[in-house]
């Protein structure tokens, strides 16, 4: 079963310390693999300017890479950054990696003036075409993300065995927010796709358990025939895409988003203060109801970072650490290992009510329960 | 001995040989009470004197000869209209396990001769076949990586569906701010008692189910609905509190509509919905109809028609001719009726058509539904060939329009309900749950309900079956108070609550494993197996074998 672990600093840090915590979990996962997020990332060798995308992923051949290269330019991307990792390749299980990117462009000319939105589903489709491309060409080119200020890293193997593989402990890229899972996709077939995180448009999850409710909800996202909610190759894939439809979509408050996954009871809603409201929203996004056991951990462009539980809260997870320093993971160990100095009376364990979220400015983490009143213009 | 030349035979004599009922009578245990012959419903069998003889043997003396004994002894009648129906009346009311009907094991000749005085055979039921796709269905995707498992008995479990329109969360949020409508919507549990009218059912099993409609409701919280059918409803419980519990049946002849009208004004609540039915799935085409035998007096007062007079609704709406006229004129009339507080939605025949009519209502924001009835549904009273081979299976017809909606990325905006065979051999809970899993947001049962809560006698191998003629020797579908006095309403209301409770705990049984506790698993067509790959290619399923 997969082990969640992700921190949160107002000072960048490197990831390898989040692979100790990975490695703090290890019992009870079979560690079949690493997925990495970082985000607000800094890199030892490049002055990164955070509004320039950053594009993620594997070129499995010489001729991917040159199929991305001139599709990118084709585009009017223009390379500024090519980050070379310390590589190695004989701790890593697979032989067909060619060269793990992570890439800094600089946007076309003409994608200026355009609105944030536009710019945002440009993103999203360059990512997306770089993908099929890739399909295409029995895929031999993996591309995870392509976002500003986004570094994703996913590869099959033991997760501290492939950060050694990667050089991840040499610092050389350092970020706010690390987001790691180990990765074992449950029930269906082995791809790097289908490892967490999950990235749309700047929102990322990833989750531990295995969410029931996967076939309908997959069939209600393809059917809306929005071009990012694709792939789909693990069941956690969903809660992203439904924080992004939350979120972005529907422009509903980070509030909502525990509101449509985990929607409480007619008798809770009966008291509520915006009771009606959302028991028309429980019904118009029930088809977005997981049924767990899931605990979701996420993070939001602004370096927002939540974490909800199912409603069956059959999943642990803990929040733990001290002002400007947060960390989150689904074991205790996980949170003793990243930050073990911190004061253990703030440690919270959510109930299936609850949504943590630590604010950009990291002081103190946040408490919202599903039963308080929702802040919604519209629902006033 | 009787002369050769003197036995009467026609074309359709028969002897009880040919019969599909024989009547096994043991004399050596009969004390001649007389029961059974008076509780048979048709009246199979009768009481008449027999002469035996005895032949004397005595040895000593030279004359031969017989004496003779006369007695009394049942005999089984042989005309078709008083053939054994096999309804086992006979043996529950004897003292002595005397008697009781036996299924002919040779092929019976009755089936030849049931066409009688031009008229072709009519009967209540359900189709003579027992096979059901839906009980080969299994629940194969067994969560077993849901560690703690699920346990059906302690954690909390959302069973409930939503019957009415829903909106696309991106249109009820742009309502929601503007302050527009918003369509009604119905909270209730995933199984509904199907269309049974009253007039169809006696006043006993009717009241009877209301009672235990409202227990689920009112004191277990299960949200229960039923739906009436044709015919309209008592004029008490159009103005009860309990009228938030039944769906209210508009069918093409229209009756009891007029009582319905008029209480709206004194209603204290609004039904649960308004149902419009174009179509049966036992008898596609061929309308409704209440025979004579049960037009009673308070039947004929409900539907404002003169007594003992057959009650035939045409098999379509005469004053529409398409489902879009329809949609426009009877949905929006009913839901404008009650302040477009109710949904409204139309009952079809499964066919293929099915999903022309679905695309229609999807498109229309008024349809609150579609309530598709397969070729296994039940029905009073329809010809023998309607109810056996006309018609549309269920579970294909079900899927195909769950699938269509899926590729609109709509699926569930307009709620399908199945019905049409649902716990036909008794696995309610399975069958309904494979329906779901394949799309449906309900199923609807009718015979089932009369079979386990009111111990209906009839078989799909045509036991009893008699509906249609007011002889329900169990009183459900009599309207006569001799024979439905026999039914106890407080003994069916206890019935449907263990019904409903049995029915609600093997839910939980089966959502468990799966790992489904918080929604009711909708088009979960994942967990399904079938052990024939033809049918799970054509529901796009597991083969499993």
């Amino acid at each position: 079963m997969c082990r969640l672990a992700m921190k949160t600093a107002s000072e960048p840090f490197g990831p390898h310390g989040v692979l100790t915590a990975m490695e703090a979990m290890q019992e009870g996962y079979d560690g079949s693999g690493l997925g990495l997020l970082l985000r607000g990332v800094r890199f030892a060798d490049y002055n990164y300017q955070a509004d320039a995308p950053i594009l993620s992923g594997i070129a499995h051949s010489e001729a991917a890479l040159h199929r991305l290269d001139e599709r990118m330019q084709a585009k009017g991307f223009a390379l500024k950054y090519d980050h070379e990792f310390d590589l190695r390749p004989g701790l890593i299980e697979a032989r067909d990696r060619h060269k793990y990117f992570v890439r800094v462009y600089s946007p076309p000319a003409s994608w200026k003036g355009l609105p944030k939105e536009a710019v945002a589903d440009e993103l999203m489709l360059t990512r997306v075409g770089l993908r099929q491309d890739g399909e295409a060409h029995g895929n031999d080119l993996t591309a995870f993300s392509f976002w500003p200020d986004v570094v994703m890293i996913k590869e099959v193997g033991w997760p501290l065995q492939v950060g050694a593989a990667l050089g991840l402990a040499d610092d050389r890229i350092k970020a706010r927010v690390v987001m790691a899972q180990g990765r074992q996709n449950t029930n269906y077939g082995i791809n790097l796709y289908a490892c967490h995180p999950f990235f749309i448009q700047g929102i990322a999850t990833m989750t531990n358990g295995e969410n029931t409710a996967f076939v309908p909800i997959k069939e209600y996202l393809s059917g809306s025939q929005y071009p990012g909610y694709i792939g789909y190759q693990s069941d956690s894939e969903v809660f992203t895409h439904i924080l992004h439809y939350t979120l972005r979509r529907l422009g509903l408050p980070l509030e909502a988003y525990k509101h449509v996954i985990t929607p409480l009871k007619t008798e809770e809603l009966d008291s509520h203060p915006q009771g009606a409201f959302l028991k028309g929203l429980r019904t118009a996004c029930r088809r977005l109801i997981i049924d767990g056991p899931n605990c979701v951990m996420g993070s939001l462009p602004d370096e927002t970072v939540l974490l909800v539980m199912d409603h069956k809260k059959l999943r642990p997870a803990t929040i733990g650490g001290k002002p400007g320093e947060w960390a989150l993971a689904s074991e205790m160990c996980g949170v003793d290992a990243m930050i073990p100095d911190r004061d253990r009376s703030l440690d919270f364990q959510p109930m299936r009510e609850n949504t943590v979220v630590v604010p950009p400015h990291r002081q103190e983490y946040a408490i919202w329960s599903q039963l308080q009143p929702l802040p919604l213009p519209q629902a006033a | 001995m009787v002369a050769v030349a003197a036995v009467a035979t026609t074309p359709s004599s028969l002897t009880y040989h040919d019969l599909p009922w024989i009547i096994d009578h043991r004399e050596d245990r009969c004390t001649l009470c007389g029961r059974c012959t008076s509780v048979c419903p048709v009246e199979a069998i009768h009481l008449t004197y027999r002469r035996q003889r005895l032949p004397n043997l005595d040895l000593l003396k030279k004359e031969r000869g017989s004496t003779f004994r006369t007695f009394v002894g049942i005999r089984q009648r042989t005309e078709l209209s008083r053939r054994c129906i096999g309804c086992g009346m006979c043996s529950m009311v004897c003292p002595n396990e005397a008697i009781g009907p036996r299924p002919n094991a040779n092929d019976e000749r009755a089936r030849f001769h049931i066409h009688q005085k031009m008229d072709a055979w009519k009967r209540g039921g359900r189709r003579n076949v027992r096979e059901s796709l839906l009980d080969r269905i299994v629940f194969t995707r067994i969560s077993m990586l849901t560690d703690p498992a699920l346990d059906a008995g302690r954690h909390e479990f959302f069973l409930n569906t939503i019957l009415g329109r829903i909106l696309s969360p991106e249109e009820f949020l742009r309502r929601h701010a503007k302050g527009e409508w918003i369509p009604p919507t119905r909270e209730i549990f995933p199984f509904i008692i199907g269309s049974m009218s009253f007039g169809a059912l006696s006043p006993n099993m009717w009241l009877g189910l209301l009672q235990g409609v409202a227990y689920l409701n009112e004191v277990l919280k299960i949200p229960v609905v039923m739906a009436t059918g044709e015919g309209g409803c008592p004029p008490w419980v159009l103005r009860s509190p309990f009228l938030k519990y039944i769906i209210l049946q508009i069918a093409s002849g229209y009756f009891g509509w007029d009582e319905i009208i008029r209480a709206i004004p004194q209603m204290q609540c609004d039904p649960a919905a308004i149902e419009i039915k174009y179509g049966q799935g036992a008898k596609p085409g061929d309308g409704g109809l209440l025979m004579w035998f049960k037009v009673s007096k308070l039947i004929a007062r409900l539907r404002g028609v003169p007594e003992r007079v057959d009650l035939p609704s045409p098999p379509v709406h005469q004053t529409l001719y398409s489902i879009e006229e329809s949609v426009m004129k009877m949905i929006q009339t009913m839901s404008m009726a009650w302040g477009f507080r109710v949904p409204v939605y139309p009952k079809i025949s499964g066919s293929t058509s099915a999903k022309s009519v679905l695309n229609n209502l999807v498109r229309n924001p008024y349809a609150a539904g579609l309530l598709i009835d397969g070729i296994d549904g039940g029905t009073g009273a329809a010809y023998n060939v309607s109810m056996d081979a006309t018609g549309h299976p269920i579970a294909s017809n079900l899927r195909e329009c769950y699938l269509d909606l899926v590729a609109q990325g709509r699926q569930n905006e307009i709620p399908l309900f199945a019905a049409g065979g649902v716990g036909k051999n008794g696995n309610v809970a399975q069958n309904g749950m494979a329906l779901i899993m394949l799309g449906a947001s309900g199923v609807h049962l009718g015979k089932y309900i009369m079979q386990a809560a009111a111990g209906c006698l009839g078989s799909e191998r045509n036991r009893c079956n008699v509906c249609n003629i007011g002889l329900c020797p169990k009183g459900i579908t009599s309207q006569n108070p001799k024979l439905y006095r026999r039914l106890d309403p407080d003994d069916v209301a206890q019935r449907v609550v263990d019904v409903f409770g049995g029915i609600r705990t093997e839910i939980k049984k089966i959502m468990a494993p799966l790992g489904r506790s918080q929604s009711l698993p909708i088009g979960m067509s994942d967990a399904l197996g079938i052990d024939d790959e033809a049918v799970a290619k054509r529901l796009a399923i597991r083969y499993v074998c």
